[in-house]
C-alpha cells in the first residue's frame, strides 16, 4: 500500500495508444504531469482533472484519476465547484489555448482573480488542432492557419501575463523541449496554495508548424529551444531582441490568500 | 424546530430556504432579475449551513461550478431567469448526459432576449424541455404559490438525487415575488433522498454501470471509487467511446430511467370537480387566477374545474387524457402563445375543443379574463 507511486499509476493503460499526431507535445506533457504527481506522492483518487474540448482536452481519457471532461472552455469553472466542495482534492485544469484563453478567457481571468486553489496547465500550440488548425487567441499576428490563409490580423495573448495581471499566485512557462524544468514547475504549481498556472509551449507540427515553416517535430523542438530564454537572460536583451524570444521559468510566486481561506475567515463567526 | 415554522415571505426566499432544508451546501450563481433574492438569501445563510456561496462570472460558469460541486459529493443548486437560463443550456446537457444531480431555479420573466426584465412570463416551457441540444429527458416542476416553491424545491432535490438528473424549478416572477405564508418543515418532517453510493470493492466499480432501475451508483470525487464524468459519449467506465451501439443504449437508458419513474415524478393538483364540463388547465401564477375563475364560474352555475399542472416535464399526459372522457371542453390560459396548449392538443388528439388564452404583454392573466373565457365556452356548449 505504501509502495512508492510511479507515473504509470496515473495512466489509463487500456486507453492507449494516444490519439495525438506524431510530433505532438501533448503526450510529453501527460508523461511529465504523471511523473510530477508520482513525485509528489498524491494518490490518484485524490486527484481530479478537469478538461474542456480540444486536443489537450482529451488528456483525461488517458489518466486513471477522477475526471470531469466538461464543455469547451469551462474546465476552470467545473474545477472551481469541485475544489470548493472538497478542498482536500488536488484539482488540475488541463486546457489548450483555445479552452483556456479564447472561449474560456472569462473563466481564466476570474479564476485567477479569485485565486481559487487550482492548478491550470495550459498546452499552448497556438492554434485549434482538433478542428483542423484554425487560429486561436494565442496565434501570433501574421501567422498562417487554416482560417488565416493570409496571416492572422490579430495579435495573440501572452497567457502568463494575463494570469499575472489577473492575480494568480503562481505563474510559470515551459516547453516540451524543457521537460526537466517543466516537471519542476508543475510540481511547484501543484504544491502552491491559490491559483497556479503553468503554460507549456507545445508543438503542433501537423498544423501550426506545417503552415509556418516548421513541418516536422524536430523543426518545432528546435524552434522552442532557440526562442526560449530565462527571466534573467531576458532582462539583458534589447527591446528588439525581446520581441523574438519567449521567457520560460517561474514568472510569479506570491502568497495572497486563496478564495476559500478568505471566505472561511469572513464567515467563521456566522452562526 | 421552534414554533416559528410559519414564515411570511416571497417565493424566491422559500426556494432558497427549501434548498438549504433539503441539504444543499453549494450555491453558484450570477445575479439576474427576478431571481436575485435566491442568491442573496444563500449568500447570507450558506455559511450557517456549513456550505459555500460563490458568485461566478456568468451563468455558464455558475452551472459548471454547481455540476463540479455535485460531482464532488455536495448537493448543489443555482437560480436564474430566461437570459441566464439560455446561457446554461450547453452545460445543462452535460449534467443530463453525465447524470449529475443538481437543481436549477428558473424564475421566468417576459422575453425573448432581455424583454421586459421585471415583468412575468411563462414562455420558457419549451426551452426547459428542449433548450439544450440533442435527445434528452428533463424534469421540471412549476410552483404556483410560496408554499409550493418550498415543497417543490425539496422535491426537486429528491428527484435529482434519485434519478441523477438536473431538475428545474420553473417558477415565474409573480410566484417569486408574491409574499404569503409558508409552513416550513422541521428536519424530521422532511423526506430527504440522496444519491445511491457504491459499496463494492473500489476496483470493481464502474461509474456508469446502471443498476436494475437504470441508474448508476454515484461515488464522489476523492473516494477510492474512480469517477470519470464525460460530456462525450461514454461506456460504463465513463471513458469516451464512439460505438454506435453504446451511443444508442445510453440515450435510451437516460430516457428509460425517467419513464420508469414517471408516476412518481408527475404531479398535478385538482380544484373543483374533475368531471366538470369545462376543465381549465393551468400552471404557475396563472393557476392562481384560474382557481379563482373556476370557483366564480361554479357560483354562477357553470360546471367548471381546474387541473393544475405541477410537473411540467415529463408532461402529465395520462392525467390530461383522462379529462377527454369526462369534459366537453378545455380552457388553457398561459403567459405565452400556447406552449402547454400545443402539448395538450397532442395528448387530446382532437377529442374535444381546447380554447387557449394567451398573454404576452408582461401582465398577469387575471381571474376575470379566465372567467370570461369559461363563460363564453359555457355559452358555446349550450348552443
Amino acid at each position: 500500500m505504501s509502495q512508492k507511486l510511479t507515473y504509470s499509476d496515473y495512466l489509463a493503460h487500456n486507453q492507449l495508444p494516444l490519439m495525438w499526431c506524431a510530433g505532438c507535445g501533448n503526450g510529453v506533457i501527460l508523461r511529465v504531469l504523471a511523473e510530477a504527481l508520482a513525485e509528489l506522492n498524491i494518490p490518484p483518487h485524490k486527484v481530479v482533472v478537469t478538461t474542456g474540448i480540444g486536443c489537450f482536452g482529451k488528456t483525461d481519457d488517458y489518466m486513471k484519476t477522477h475526471a470531469c471532461h466538461g464543455t469547451h472552455g469551462r474546465a476552470l469553472a467545473f474545477a472551481t465547484g469541485i475544489k470548493l466542495a472538497n478542498p482536500e482534492l488536488t484539482v488540475l485544469a488541463l486546457m489548450g489555448d483555445g479552452d483556456a484563453t479564447t472561449i474560456g478567457g472569462n473563466h481564466f481571468i476570474n479564476t485567477a482573480r479569485r485565486n481559487v486553489d487550482i492548478t491550470a496547465i495550459v498546452a499552448n500550440n497556438y492554434n485549434y488542432g482538433m478542428t483542423g488548425g484554425q487560429y486561436s487567441s494565442t496565434t501570433p499576428i501574421r501567422k498562417v492557419t487554416t482560417t488565416s490563409p493570409y496571416g492572422t490580423a490579430e495579435p495573440g495573448f501572452d497567457i502568463c501575463e494575463l494570469a499575472k495581471a489577473a492575480g494568480a499566485n503562481y505563474v510559470a512557462r515551459s516547453t516540451t523541449y524543457h521537460v526537466v524544468q517543466m516537471q519542476k514547475l508543475i510540481m511547484e504549481a501543484i504544491t502552491k496554495k491559490g491559483f497556479s498556472l503553468v503554460e507549456v509551449s507545445s508543438p503542433c507540427p501537423t498544423y501550426f508548424g506545417r503552415y509556418n515553416g516548421m513541418p516536422s517535430a524536430v523543426n518545432m523542438l528546435n524552434w522552442l529551444k532557440e526562442v526560449s530564454v530565462s527571466p534573467g537572460k531576458y532582462q539583458t536583451l534589447s527591446e528588439e531582441e525581446k520581441e523574438n524570444v519567449m521567457v520560460i521559468g517561474k514568472l510569479v510566486d506570491r502568497d495572497k490568500p486563496d478564495y476559500l481561506s478568505v471566505y472561511k475567515e469572513l464567515t467563521a463567526t456566522v452562526k | 424546530m421552534p414554533n416559528d415554522k410559519v414564515m411570511f415571505t416571497m417565493g424566491n426566499v422559500a426556494c432558497a430556504q427549501a434548498a438549504l432544508d433539503a441539504g444543499a451546501k453549494f450555491y453558484a450563481g450570477y445575479p439576474i432579475t427576478p431571481s436575485s433574492e435566491v442568491a442573496e438569501v444563500c449568500s447570507r445563510l450558506m455559511p450557517k449551513y456549513d456550505g459555500v456561496y460563490i458568485q461566478m462570472e456568468d451563468e455558464i460558469s455558475s452551472i459548471a461550478a454547481m455540476i463540479g460541486a455535485s460531482l464532488a459529493g455536495v448537493k448543489s443548486f443555482t437560480a436564474t431567469s430566461g437570459p441566464g437560463y439560455s446561457l446554461m443550456q450547453e452545460n445543462l446537457g452535460f449534467a443530463i448526459y453525465a447524470e449529475v444531480p443538481c437543481v436549477i431555479i428558473n424564475v421566468m420573466r417576459s422575453g425573448p432576449s432581455t424583454g421586459l426584465a421585471t415583468r412575468p412570463g411563462q414562455a420558457d416551457i419549451m426551452q426547459v424541455r428542449w433548450g439544450t441540444h440533442g435527445e434528452h429527458p428533463i424534469i421540471a416542476l412549476c410552483p404556483s404559490s410560496v408554499q409550493e416553491c418550498y415543497d417543490l424545491t425539496i422535491k426537486a432535490f429528491n428527484l435529482s438525487e434519485k434519478y441523477r438528473i438536473p431538475v428545474v424549478v420553473l417558477s415565474d416572477e409573480i410566484v417569486a415575488h408574491t409574499r404569503e405564508n409558508v409552513t416550513l418543515k422541521s428536519p424530521e418532517e422532511i423526506e430527504i433522498i440522496s444519491r445511491k453510493v457504491p459499496t463494492c470493492p473500489p476496483a470493481e466499480y464502474l461509474c456508469y454501470k446502471p443498476e436494475a432501475d437504470g441508474i448508476p451508483l454515484m461515488a464522489a470525487y476523492g473516494e477510492e471509487y474512480l469517477v470519470h464524468a464525460s460530456s462525450s459519449c461514454h461506456d460504463e467506465t465513463g471513458y469516451s467511446n464512439n460505438s454506435p451501439k453504446i451511443a444508442e443504449a445510453l440515450i435510451h437508458r437516460l430516457h428509460q430511467k425517467i419513464a420508469s419513474g414517471r408516476d412518481e415524478i408527475v404531479q398535478v393538483a385538482a380544484f373543483g370537480p374533475q368531471n366538470a364540463e369545462i376543465m381549465v388547465i393551468a400552471y404557475g401564477a396563472t393557476a392562481r387566477a384560474a382557481k379563482q375563475a373556476v370557483f366564480k364560474a361554479w357560483e354562477k352555475g357553470i360546471s367548471a374545474g381546474l387541473l393544475q399542472i405541477i410537473t411540467m416535464w415529463p408532461f402529465p399526459d395520462k392525467e390530461i387524457m383522462a379529462l377527454c372522457d369526462t369534459a366537453k371542453a378545455l380552457v388553457v390560459p398561459e403567459m405565452n402563445l400556447g406552449q402547454a396548449h400545443q402539448e395538450i392538443e397532442k395528448v387530446c388528439r382532437g377529442k374535444l375543443p381546447i380554447y387557449p388564452f394567451s398573454r404576452v404583454d408582461g401582465e398577469a392573466i387575471k381571474p376575470g379574463q379566465v372567467l370570461a373565457i369559461i363563460e363564453e365556452v359555457a355559452q358555446c356548449l349550450k348552443n
